[in-house]
């Protein structure tokens, strides 16, 4: 068989995750719901003065997304490695890197693009302004598939491991504290007045650099786990 | 040409943990040694002969400790990077049980680090804990080893987790100067706590003698006990092999 | 063309085979039999690429698998025992969707035929929820049908099937030995394919 169909094997993967969410919508909502009510936590443990809120927004919207990407992560691996669908892309005369690119950008469209739709409109509550809010979004969008992708790779470290979910959490959270450092930043950049520019170049850059290595990294823990 | 053949099979020789682990006997105590005398030497020359600080008084002689512990956490970090992607490349049992033995040394110098920069911290700034850029990224490396550990001690088997925690050390060392960058960033854009270690005056030469000290006590002291844990962690992978059992520690 | 030479397959602290060889050639169906735990899915997983073998090597055209990748995997078809089968998928979509992701996409009519060939007319559009055990595996083994590969590694390929579906797969096997094509598996029962074309390995 000569010349395998990359792009109708990652557009294939696309498709089916996506198709396999949709029948199965609870997973995505509850991500979602947990993004809501974890940021409405915040406020409640703190007190509700505005001035005080519009000062920790662009963090606490942050950190909930970062815990609720974290909470998506073990359905990007694991019902495939359990019915045996992983192993068969291991198989696969494509690449099995091109196939993980194909899952982690479907995981981003699952879980990051709401969280980067949603964020807004839980900004709100918090009093920010309107430009502020452009600005969380647009750093949300760089942000989250950096998320995605850098969370796959802890993922696959801990395929059919004890203690996966937390696990996960203690591998991943450490390495994700530049884009929320970065992330969180250009909001209050903005608020300050300083402008977004150089906060968001710098998540820019980091996504160029994880989107490159990323897929190699959890290609190589992938092949760990199905051996 | 003959020299330098005989190098290369003895470098392999020792590749193999059941040739290792007598070298590695051999070698601890000599470290061991070491370390004790650097120790006496550094702990000598901080606390009694350094003079006292004209801002700070007593208390800034734990920096001694605090800096070698620091230096030792980020070394050891590159260290069991290093072990880790000469497994992943290699393929060879030992250099997984290196990075695994160099790991929780590692997380103790960063342990000792934090503690001791907040014992440092309380009479300078008032306060047990700062979030000042270089303890916040010694929290990090702590969170990156321990969750090392914690990956290696949830995987049952030791050829998997070995192989795993290899490429959570790579990605781990490449984030490293990413986090430290971001952190710093973080830190100066907030205008946190600016008292760190390169702002305070200048130091006198004893009191720099006594940090490289520390520092080589501290390096002695981690070889000594990495050789001593991955002679553990060979007899426990191992211990079905032949040799093993003809050991005088192990045979009845 | 496919060799394997001093194979070791250790699983914790046990070894299960050690210095196991054989050769596998065009138009032969190797049998792997032993008893439960001998290693006959380790042995097919490490002929797969999936594993590596703690000693041996194994070989496809003369040049080891491991170098080969891709080239290789492009010539393998591997059935595990667990499915690989999408219960919120229907069948049609299973076996497209396998095919997408294996390299080799196929259309509706093709993945339609190769399900009403193994006897699940009527079913297609059913998700693989309802189906019985029996027929998830039919869905899986469509893909013998759909792909065109030249070895065929299955492991318990019979489980669950009626004698009907067995023979159906005997068949798809023997048209694929004629072709010039290989298959190496494990199974409790015996399959009745054409004399002189099986061969045995015993793992104990």
């Amino acid at each position: 068989m000569k010349n395998p169909h990359w792009f109708a094997a990652l557009a294939g993967v696309v498709r089916r995750d996506i198709l396999l969410a949709a029948r199965r919508k609870s997973d995505v909502l509850t991500t979602l719901f947990f993004f809501v009510i974890v940021v409405s936590l915040f406020p409640l443990g703190i007190g509700p003065e505005m001035d005080m809120l519009r000062q920790i927004a662009p963090g606490v919207l942050w950190v909930a997304a970062l815990l609720a990407t974290m909470l998506s992560l073990n359905r990007l691996f694991a019902t495939d490695y359990a019915d045996g669908t992983l192993e068969q892309m291991g198989l696969s005369a494509v690449p099995l890197g091109v196939l993980v690119v194909g899952k982690v950008f479907a995981h981003w469209l699952l879980s990051g693009l709401p969280l980067v739709l949603l964020a807004p409109v839980l900004g709100l509550q918090f009093d920010l302004a309107p430009r502020a809010l452009v600005v969380l979004m647009a750093a949300l969008a760089i942000g989250t598939p950096v998320l995605s992708l850098i969370g796959a790779i802890g993922a696959a470290l801990t395929l059919g491991v004890r203690g996966g979910g937390v696990l996960v959490s203690l591998l991943v959270l450490p390495l994700y504290i530049p884009v929320l450092i970065f992330g969180a930043g250009a909001v209050e950049a903005d608020i300050s007045g300083l402008g977004p520019a150089a906060h968001l170049s710098l998540l820019a850059a980091i996504l160029a650099a994880t989107a490159f290595f990323g897929p190699w990294a959890t290609t190589v823990a992938l092949r760990i786990a199905l051996e | 040409m003959n020299g330098m053949d005989n190098r290369l099979i003895n470098w392999f020789h020792f590749s193999s943990p059941q040739t290792f682990y007598p070298l590695a006997g051999k070698l601890m105590p000599w470290f061991a040694v070491l370390a004790a005398l650097f120790g006496i030497a550094g702990l000598y020359l901080g606390f009694f002969v350094a003079p006292t600080d004209a801002q700070q008084g007593e208390g800034y002689r734990i920096i001694f400790v605090h800096v070698a512990a620091s230096w030792m956490s980020m070394f050891l970090y590159l260290v069991m990077a290093f072990w880790a992607a000469l497994c992943l490349g290699f393929n060879t049992r030992l250099s997984g049980m290196m990075a695994s033995a160099v790991a929780p040394t590692g997380a103790m110098f960063a342990f000792l680090s934090l503690w001791t920069g907040a014992l440092w911290g309380k009479p300078m700034w008032g306060t047990w804990w700062v979030w000042d850029a270089r303890l916040t990224s010694e929290l990090i490396l702590l969170f990156l080893y321990l969750g090392y550990i914690a990956l290696q001690s949830a995987i049952d088997d030791p050829r998997r987790a070995d192989k795993a925690g290899a490429v959570l050390a790579i990605v781990g060392v490449i984030n490293v100067p990413i986090i430290y960058f971001s952190v710093k960033w973080w830190n100066t854009l907030h205008q946190g706590a600016s008292v760190s270690l390169t702002k305070s005056p200048s130091m006198a030469q004893t009191m720099l003698w006594g940090m490289l000290l520390m520092a080589l006590c501290f390096w002695m002291y981690a070889i000594a006990v990495v050789l001593q844990r991955v002679r553990a962690i060979i007899l426990e992978r191992e211990r079905h092999a032949g040799w093993v059992e003809h050991l005088k520690e192990v045979a009845k | 063309m496919l060799e394997a030479s001093h194979l070791e397959c250790q699983r914790g602290e046990k070894t299960l085979f050690r210095d196991l060889s054989f050769q596998l050639d065009q138009g032969v169906c190797l049998m792997v039999q032993g008893a439960n735990g001998s290693g006959k899915t380790s042995l097919l997983r490490m002929v797969c690429g999936l594993s590596t073998p703690a000693q041996g090597e194994i070989r496809w055209r003369g040049a080891p698998i491991r170098a080969l990748a891709e080239d290789y995997r492009c010539e393998l078809l591997y059935c595990g025992h667990a499915g690989a089968v999408k219960e919120d998928l229907t069948a049609l979509e299973n076996a497209r969707i396998a095919a997408a992701l294996a390299g080799q996409p196929v259309d509706d009519d093709e993945a339609r035929e190769a399900l009403r060939h193994l006897g699940l007319k009527g079913r297609e559009d059913l998700p693989a929820r309802v189906l019985s055990a029996g027929q998830k595996r039919r869905v899986a083994l469509s893909r013998l049908l759909l792909e065109k590969r030249k070895l065929w590694v299955l492991d318990e390929p019979l489980t669950a099937l009626d004698k009907a579906a067995v023979a159906k797969l005997c068949g798809i096997i023997d048209a694929h030995l004629a072709q010039g094509g290989m298959a190496m598996l494990t199974s409790h029962q015996d399959l009745s394919l054409a004399a002189g074309r099986v061969e045995y390995l015993r793992l104990d």
